[in-house]
């Protein structure tokens, strides 16, 4: 029964109309989750007590950097199953993630930088996170570089599925590695945060703002992958018969 | 709580309102990006389209 | 595709020969990454205040940033002859495991572009102010860290291959996959140089190594044939 659904996912016509009933789906629930967060979180979550009103930031910097890997590992899944199964479809969602992952991971870099300067009174450390976040910026960069180095759409499409894949495998090693890293070189004392009981009026609105940004990035993502699928496309009939419906 | 102070962000403004600024910076530009990209694509395959029925029809 | 008629042993023996036999003709290309491990690994102390003390704390920086830019420039002789005559396309079609013909062409790599850096890093390391007992140390980490680079190297050559342009969209995507390698060897000879045991960084290179040898083949077969096409 799941192999039906999966196949009619895979199927671009299918996965069009769908993609583009579902979009609204995701994207005003996001809208009003991410308001909500927003509101909630500058007006009404009372200030931390370490570091007063400036741990606010936070309702921005851990949805992107949560964006950021949750993208990565969409766009080298969808990969995988592109390269194993010859699937258009999801060589066209792994296409999509990577401008989205990319902008969201540097705005974490950005804001968590920002973060940074009062909190450890330098805009950067080689802090693990940081590092690894970094990394995996340019893991990014290297991904839409490739992609954009090969001409033939089919080849871009599985050269850079092995690159995703490759990647991933990675983005865990650098984490750890350079923890370890981190840790042996005795770092300044990372931020801590007023953590063990956050209440609710703070964590609320940053549940809000976590889930109002994956949603977000689907409605995002089915807006392009509807794209990079018709680009894929070489028979003509369904595609003239849906625009025309648009 | 009135208007000032909670710009003021308890002195971290300076920090606090960019990065919020960034957000919408870089929400609003995936937005348009992803809008923009479907519709190039739409419009590539209207014209793909097109050339190809002119091509078929002697 | 015909039906292999010797064992995969021989035929990657004889792919071994041949691929020694092509670099002894053109040893120039093979030395090439070495003097350039050697130059970069000079700029350093020409760069700073040549005091030894201090040289000796950066020492290990030096010497892999060297060994990484030097395996990147290296990477360029891995598939460049084979993919423009058509040896690379026989070797796919030959019939024997393309996996395995790949890993030995990236040994044969190693042999002649990471060797040699295993052999000199501890000349360019007492340069830069290492004791002579940090020298075991630093052998064992060049050893497993220019493996693991050499095959991760392999991989992003094979998804490059026939691209033109230069060797930038390379580099882009072969150092952030050999940054583990960078920090773990870097690491182990930092402590070296201290004098104090470095088993666990030596370890956890060795784990790439493996992880890279076992993984690599895998991506290059199946990069190669895509870049192949």
């Amino acid at each position: 029964m799941a192999w039906v659904w999966f196949h009619r996912f895979g199927s671009p016509p299918h996965f069009y109309r769908l993609a583009r009933r579902l979009t609204p789906w995701f994207g005003w629930p996001a809208l009003i989750l991410c308001l909500y967060g927003v509101i909630a979180g500058l007006g009404f979550a009372p200030p931390d007590y370490q570091q007063g009103d400036g741990f606010r930031i936070i309702y921005i910097h851990a949805p992107a950097a949560w964006l950021s890997l949750m993208v990565y590992v969409v766009m080298a899944t969808s990969a995988a199953v592109g390269l194993i199964w010859r699937m258009n479809v999801a060589h066209a969602v792994a296409a999509s993630c990577a401008p989205i992952g990319a902008s969201f991971t540097a705005l974490a870099l950005a804001t968590g930088m920002l973060w940074g300067r009062p909190m450890w009174g330098t805009y950067w450390e080689w802090d693990p996170r940081l590092t690894s976040e970094l990394l995996l910026l340019f893991l990014y960069l290297g991904y839409m570089g490739l992609r954009n180095a090969i001409e033939d759409l089919s080849r871009a499409d599985r050269a850079s599925a092995v690159l995703a894949i490759v990647g991933v495998v990675n983005v865990p090693i650098i984490h750890y590695s350079v923890i370890w890293w981190n840790s042996l070189h005795q770092a300044p004392t990372v931020m801590k945060f007023g953590r063990p009981s956050m209440p609710a009026a703070m964590l609320l609105p940053l549940l809000a703002m976590l889930l109002g940004f994956s949603l977000y990035f689907v409605a995002l993502l089915l807006t392009r992958a509807r794209g990079e699928v018709l680009r894929r496309e070489r028979s003509a009939r369904w595609i003239s018969e849906a625009l025309a419906q648009e | 709580m009135n208007l000032t102070s909670f710009f003021a962000m308890g002195g971290y403004a300076v920090y606090v309102w960019p990065c919020y600024a960034l957000a919408a910076l870089v929400v609003g530009l995936n937005i348009v990006w992803a809008r923009r990209s479907l519709r190039a694509a739409r419009r590539d395959a209207r014209r793909r389209i097109a050339m190809s029925k002119s091509a078929a029809t002697p | 595709m015909m039906a292999p008629r010797s064992t995969f042993a021989a035929a990657a023996a004889v792919l071994v020969a041949r691929d020694l036999r092509l670099a002894q003709r053109r040893a120039g290309d093979s030395l090439l990454p070495l003097g350039f491990f050697l130059v970069v690994t000079t700029l350093f102390p020409l760069a700073l205040d040549p005091e030894l003390s201090l040289l000796r704390d950066i020492a290990p920086a030096a010497l892999w940033v060297g060994a990484l830019l030097s395996s990147l420039l290296a990477l360029d002789l891995l598939f460049r002859d084979d993919g423009q005559d058509g040896a690379l396309e026989q070797l796919a079609l030959c019939g024997q495991p393309f996996a395995g013909l790949l890993l030995a062409k990236t040994t044969v790599h190693w042999l002649l572009t990471g060797l040699p850096l295993v052999l000199v890093a501890p000349l360019a390391a007492s340069a830069l102010g290492a004791p002579y007992g940090a020298m075991p140390g630093i052998l064992a980490a060049v050893l497993l860290g220019t493996v693991a680079l050499s095959l991760i190297g392999a991989v992003g050559a094979g998804l490059t291959l026939s691209l033109r342009g230069n060797g930038s969209l390379l580099a882009l995507l072969v150092l952030p996959l050999s940054v583990p390698v960078l920090i773990f060897g870097a690491r182990a000879t930092a402590l070296a140089i201290q004098g104090e045991p470095l088993a666990a960084p030596l370890y956890l290179l060795a784990a790439m190594a493996v992880l890279a040898a076992t993984l690599a083949p895998w991506a290059l077969a199946a990069a190669v044939r895509i870049g192949l096409e």
